[in-house]
């Protein structure tokens, strides 16, 4: 049964989570993994949809560190008062 | 008011000569902006001590955007308080770069109130550029930009800001709608262009002729060059007037082409068109007697990039020919075709051009459906990447080696 964009962003959310910190993940990377996971269930656009979810609702955020990736919102290591 | 006036011995030599300088405009915002009276400073020490002062920010931007905005803190941040937050903001130019003066007031207005005041029209991927603001104030400077129906531009791993010649709108060599083309192609393209999902930047550029403007040819993922298919158009009394006026049509022009293709006998010039590869000499030289050809449309090309992880490239021949019109159907399959082949395959931060080198053109252009064509080949037998499968019978070697 295909996947809900819902479930889709929770999935990519939650390896957001756990890699934070350790690995920085580009949204292509996201999307290989899920179509990896979920198969037939899944496709580019879906994920393409959760990710815009993600992001608009300000679970993950953009960043830019020589290639755009995503992150859980945090505030960062060069950033002044 | 500016609280602290530096002396700034160092950049003051930029003042001198002939030239626009940005001190200048630097010295004259800071009479407004305490921002701006603090880059100076800033700026005369990284001179004196021949070190930057920047850390790059790489979290910073609006809700939902993923490109955009370019963080910079300053690492001098008490001692220039007013640069401790100097984020770059790319804001879409309009296609041509078109504005009304109105236009260009509101935009100043905006950012006079929100951040330095200080600009640069335009930065090289052709972005309106406003430099200098702090993290609290973008979200606010973005809401008053979409009042005004301007956007945010690209930045990072995703499609940057597409730009074009003014074309059309200008001038008379356009052999296709630029402005049109890259409008609409911007329009189309939002998603790519606001939410990196590349492995690395990705730029259109339209140019309306060879002449190039934009220079797509050297800094462009994909490049549009306006071209044409039909003969040049001749007027031979134009031409004998240059003649008569002066022009000496040997050395300047004949002798100049590079097909090698145009003969004067005195009193008529002739071109063989199908040696003629398009590149503008002759009409620009004699603007009045010759035109491009009526058939137009444009070349596309691919891959050029700067030198960041490998070395510069120009774009090489993708395909020779297309008619670039509404409503871009054909253009933007191939788009996708392109991006789908390189996000799934393309390594991290490797721009387009450096894929096709690592593939291989012959697989990508498999890979993207495009049949190979001579025009793809730069020279003769200098780089004779495409297979040509009909002249190698595959099976031959199997059955030879079964019997
Ligand atoms: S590239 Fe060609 S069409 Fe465009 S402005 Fe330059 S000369 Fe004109
Ligand atoms: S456009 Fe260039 S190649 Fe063609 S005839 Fe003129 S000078 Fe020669």
């Amino acid at each position: 049964m295909a996947k809900t964009v819902e479930e889709i962003a929770d999935a990519m959310f939650n390896m957001v989570k756990e890699a934070q910190g350790q690995k920085k993940l580009k949204p292509m990377d996201l999307t290989k993994a899920m179509l990896e996971i979920f198969g037939d269930e899944v496709d580019k656009k879906l994920c393409k949809a959760a990710i815009k979810q993600l992001v608009d609702s300000g679970r993950c955020v953009y960043t830019y560190f020589g290639g755009s990736f995503l992150e859980l919102p945090h505030r960062e290591g060069a950033a002044n008062d | 008011m500016a609280e602290t006036t530096y002396k700034t011995p160092l950049l003051d030599e930029l003042e001198k000569g002939a030239w626009p300088s940005f001190v200048k405009e630097i010295k004259m915002a800071a009479k407004r902006s305490p921002m701006a009276n603090d880059l100076l400073g800033q700026l005369e020490q990284s001179y004196q001590e021949k070190i930057g002062h920047w850390k790059h920010g790489g979290i910073v931007g609006v809700m939902g955007y993923g490109g955009g905005v370019i963080g910079r803190y300053s690492d001098l941040s008490e001692k220039y308080p007013g640069v401790s937050h100097f984020h770059t903001m790319r804001i879409n130019q309009p296609a041509g770069w078109f504005y009304t003066s109105e236009a260009l007031r509101s935009l100043c207005d905006v950012w006079e109130r929100h951040g330095s005041g200080l600009t640069n029209m335009h930065g090289s991927t052709g972005d309106i550029v406003f430099l200098g603001t702090r993290t609290e104030e973008l979200e606010p400077i973005f809401e008053e930009l979409a009042k005004l129906d301007f956007d945010i531009g690209g930045s990072g791993s995703d499609l940057r800001t597409p730009s074009c010649c003014n074309g059309m709108a200008r001038c008379e060599w356009a052999c296709y709608d630029t402005m049109q083309a890259c409008y609409q192609l911007t329009q189309d393209f939002q998603d790519e262009l606001h939410r990196p999902a590349f492995p690395y930047k990705f730029k259109f550029k339209f140019s309306g002729c060879p002449n190039d403007c934009v220079a797509s040819i050297a800094r462009s993922d994909m490049s549009f060059i306006g071209t044409w298919r039909d003969d040049i158009q001749m007027d031979q009394s134009e031409v004998k007037k240059y003649v008569d006026g002066g022009l000496d049509i040997q050395k300047d022009v004949i002798d100049r082409c590079p097909g090698k293709c145009m003969e004067w006998n005195g009193k008529e010039l002739s071109i063989e068109n199908s040696f003629c590869v398009k590149c503008m000499h002759c009409i620009n030289v004699m603007p009045k007697a010759l035109r491009p050809g009526k058939d137009r449309g444009c070349t596309i090309l691919i891959g050029s990039k700067a030198p960041i992880v490998e070395g510069a490239q120009l774009s090489s021949v993708l395909v020779p020919f297309m008619k670039l019109e509404p409503p871009y159907t054909e253009i933007k399959d191939l788009i996708e075709r392109i991006w789908d082949v390189w996000c799934e395959e393309g390594k991290n931060r490797e721009r387009v051009g450096e894929f096709i080198q690592r593939v291989g053109l012959g697989n990508f252009l498999e890979a993207i459906e495009v049949e190979p064509v001579p025009e793809m080949v730069a020279h003769p037998r200098e780089n004779p990447y495409v297979f040509y499968e009909e002249y190698y019978e595959d099976d031959d070697g199997e059955e030879e080696e079964e019997a």
